[in-house]
């Protein structure tokens, strides 16, 4: 089971998940873990305030790959649902532009296909961002920034 | 053959067009496309290429009908 949506609107994530659970019912009392990630618009980005965002997608491989790399995980770990939800369009700072919920019965099937669904979106997912700095000049973002910091 | 070449964000941008829409006589890899739409222009090292919307190496070859896309490395989430 899984949900992928791109969404050119704002999306509060909290109640996103407060309707998808409501809805769910025949996971409840299934699950023990739910891993969440919230991914938020910054106002600042390599040392510059950053005002609005164009988040550019490829209509069609967008959701092919996100379809894949949710497949991918439900194959690795024992999942009892994902919710994928992603902004596209013109984003303004503190706006959310990516939830990732994954239900499953233990802890570490949550958090570890939770971490693999957000850092394969990033390197894998055709998105990409133009920044609006508070000049008014626009630049295309051009690498993310390492998902992984410490190894346990 | 008819085959349609597109382009996203920053290359966009420095090529100046979204898409292209080839003709071509022979079958083509990836890189041969790039460079039949882009004669003046070398490929920026870090370009990530599709064919139908699945990621491929710039040695596929490109069939009739396919739509080849050539895009920098991505920034989503």
């Amino acid at each position: 089971m899984s949900t992928i949506k791109l969404s050119a609107e704002i999306f509060d994530p909290w109640q996103e998940l407060a309707d998808f659970q409501a809805q769910a019912v025949d996971m409840a009392g299934k699950y023990g873990a739910t891993g969440v990630f919230v991914g938020s618009m910054r106002d600042f980005n390599e040392g510059d305030e950053v005002r609005g965002m164009y988040l550019e997608h490829y209509p069609g491989m967008t959701e092919k790959q996100l379809q894949r790399i949710v497949e991918q995980a439900q194959s690795q770990w024992q999942l009892l649902d994902v919710l994928l939800i992603h902004r596209i369009g013109q984003v303004w700072p503190n706006d959310t532009l990516v939830l990732v919920a994954v239900w499953s019965a233990h802890r570490g099937d949550a958090f570890d296909a939770s971490r693999f669904i957000m850092e394969n979106l990033k390197s894998q997912a055709p998105f990409w961002k133009r920044e609006t700095l508070e000049s008014g000049q626009t630049r295309w973002v051009e690498k993310n920034s390492d998902g992984y910091l410490k190894q346990p | 053959m008819s085959i349609k070449v597109l382009y996203f964000a920053s290359l966009k941008d420095r090529v100046g067009r979204s898409y292209d829409e080839l003709t071509i006589d022979a079958p083509l890899t990836v890189l041969e496309v790039w460079h039949r739409a882009n004669p003046h222009m070398d490929m920026p090292g870090t370009v990530l290429a599709s064919i139908n919307m699945e990621y491929v190496g710039l040695d596929a070859e490109v069939s009739d009908g396919d739509d080849v896309a050539f895009f920098p490395p991505v920034t989503g989430g």
